[in-house]
């Protein structure tokens, strides 16, 4: 594609073996550019070093999102951001604030910071804005890739894992991209590849509940699963490979229960983190003590999509960096859906309204017992009050 | 001439001059040299405005440098910060849209611009272009983008939270929300110019305007104060 050619991408990611450079404790930094021809993705340019080992690039505005400076730090910063996904018994919830900050000017209020990779993967990106754009775009040229190579989509798992791989090579340097993937996993299997050539009349059967001989109970949940993507792949699938016998009809979701919903952290040190609820940013202190409190596995999904947008809107309120507007989307077995973007600064007026009418309420019925204490005490009453 | 070290501070401006001990002096690949660029576009027109002083620290180089480059019909760029970097930057670019040009005999679009661009950026992502780049343009069918507007460079922080109000109606309520004709853009685009060059002492001497409709691109100019 055009980015591969202007960046000198070289295809080398599917054979290459384990990183078998020795560990630099400069980073990357001082590899020549045929070194990087032979194992790495991209010929960049450095500056001119001076005396100090430190990467010496000025923390400058230039028109990329990143401001983050690539000096010594005496502390981590967090990224000015507040993302967030977590799992239930119905899906995966995505949610995110859209406010892109460069050191203190807001950049831009209304950046997209949930981006679908595919139709059963989202991806909440936080850190520098330049960096996730590209390092989405790579993820979903891969995603797509294997899907056509090995007909299946990858696995969530195996998704954070290749994009910590290719991250790999920068640790050291300043990309910055902290990244969490929501989605769901779902394994297609022979059966489901029958299933899917008659898509509609297993719906009526799923509809009418009865016990057609021909598909077991998990088939019926495997072929929900199925998507429009799924289906040409699968038909290609079964034209390539009309002799194979349905061996496979009784394991039908060959991963049996490792489909479902997944979250999943990844960041350019290479941390990769799995679990329930993940939430990335500077204002993630805020949004996980929200979510801790509100978090049921058995949440419905109403009350799943009021917990996220609440803990963005809690986070928004207290951390400077993240603001402007709320996110959300909701992955199910089906896909993903995108709810509306909702303008935060309605829900603070809705707040404040609402502690208004609060106040009032407390006012009337205070006066309303003291009135009653009134006409049923003594005169004293009055002069104590 | 260009006195580009690590006295003139993170962005060019130079720090208080008081005795504080022995200073390390270091070369920087970068200079700041000012300049705002300022974007806006509506229904069937683009605009692409820029002042044109150049300065460096308390110095101006050059009161008649402006920062917008035309490269095709239906495009321009503004470039502001260093101009060094803008002037490689502009280069690159009107190569690269000359070989696009013999390769595949037809322009550019805007928006294949804007993201050939953005590849070329990130390609020096560990020792970056220092410019704040705003393309404005039309599209294939000669259609802008309605209502849409970028200010960048040295008065940036204080025009687009003007602009927001002006052209996005943001901040205000109960207000008609009229769309942008060409005429009411340039006069816009002047005034605020005007009150950026009232304010910020980077941003001045003459205003420059190019205005990109289906006829071609049309070029004016306005002074500014010059102090």
């Amino acid at each position: 594609m055009a980015l591969q050619d202007v960046c000198g991408f070289l295809d080398t990611l599917d054979d290459t073996g384990p990183c078998t450079y020795p560990p630099n404790e400069m980073g990357y930094m001082w590899r020549t550019a045929s070194e990087f021809d032979r194992d790495s993705a991209f010929h960049f340019l450095f500056p001119p070093q001076q005396c100090s080992r430190k990467n010496r690039v000025p923390t400058l505005f230039s028109s990329t999102f990143s401001s983050l400076s690539p000096h010594q730090q005496p502390f981590q910063l967090s990224h000015g951001t507040t993302t967030l996904g977590f799992i239930f018994q119905d899906g995966v919830i995505a949610a995110a604030d859209t406010r892109a900050s460069c050191k203190g000017l807001i950049c831009c209020p209304t950046s997209q910071k949930i981006m679908p990779i595919h139709s059963h993967l989202v991806v909440n990106t936080s850190g520098s804005g330049a960096d996730c754009m590209l390092w989405e775009r790579i993820l979903t040229r891969e995603m797509r890739l294997y899907q056509l190579r090995h007909r299946k989509r990858l696995s969530i798992n195996g998704a954070a894992k290749l994009l910590s791989m290719m991250l790999h090579p920068f640790k050291g340097t300043n990309v910055c991209v902290a990244a969490t993937l929501c989605g769901w996993d779902g394994e297609e299997t022979r059966e489901t590849l029958n299933s899917c050539m008659e898509i509609a009349e297993v719906k009526e059967a799923v509809e009418q509940d009865t016990g057609v001989s021909t598909i077991s109970d998990s088939a019926l949940s495997s072929v929900k699963m199925a998507s429009v993507n799924e289906q040409e792949i699968l038909k290609d699938a079964y034209a390539l490979n009309p002799a194979v016998s349905d061996q496979n009809t009784k394991n039908v979701l060959s991963f049996g229960g490792r489909s479902g919903p997944r979250v999943c952290y990844v960041c350019s040190d290479g941390l990769q983190l799995k679990g329930e609820i993940i939430s990335v940013g500077s204002g993630s202190p805020y949004a996980y003590a929200v979510l801790d409190d509100g978090w049921r596995w058995g949440m419905t999904v109403d009350e799943a999509v009021a917990l996220a947008r609440e803990a963005v809107f809690r986070a928004t309120h207290w951390d400077a960096y993240s603001g402007n507007n709320v996110d959300l989307f909701h992955i199910t077995a089906h896909g993903w859906r995108r709810r509306d973007r909702e303008d935060l600064k309605e829900e603070y007026y809705r707040e404040r309204e609402r502690k208004r009418k609060k106040i009032k309420e407390r006012e009337k019925e205070r006066q309303k017992r003291e009135g009653d204490e009134l006409g049923e005490g003594d005169i004293y009453s009055v002069h104590c009050g | 001439m260009m006195i580009s070290s690590r006295v003139f501070g993170d962005n060019g401006k130079v720090k208080e001059y008081h005795y504080t001990g022995p200073v390390e002096h270091k070369f920087s690949p970068y200079a700041f040299n000012g300049g705002t660029v300022l974007a806006v576009a509506g229904e069937d027109f683009a605009l692409v405005a820029s002042d044109t002083r150049l300065s460096e620290g308390y110095s101006i180089h050059s009161r008649d440098s402006p920062k917008c480059y035309k490269l095709t019909d239906t495009t321009v760029i503004g470039c502001s910060g260093f101009h060094g970097d803008c002037l490689t930057l502009t280069k690159i670019i009107e190569a690269r849209l000359k070989m696009y040009k013999h390769s595949n005999n037809k322009n550019m679009t805007s928006g294949a611009i804007a993201a050939m661009l953005s590849t070329i950026l990130y390609g020096k992502r560990f020792f970056p272009y220092y410019v704040y780049n705003i393309i404005g343009g039309l599209d294939e069918e000669g259609r802008g983008a309605r209502d849409t507007y970028k200010a960048g460079g040295s008065a940036s922080a204080m025009l687009q939270p003007l602009l927001d109000n002006q052209i996005g109606f943001k901040n205000m309520e109960n207000v008609e929300q009229v769309p942008l004709t060409l005429e009411k853009a340039v006069q816009l685009v002047k005034d605020v110019f005007i009150s950026a060059a009232e304010r910020d002492v980077y941003t001045g001497d003459a205003l420059k305007i190019c205005i990109i409709t289906k006829e071609g691109v049309r070029e004016e100019i306005v002074p500014l104060r010059k102090d």
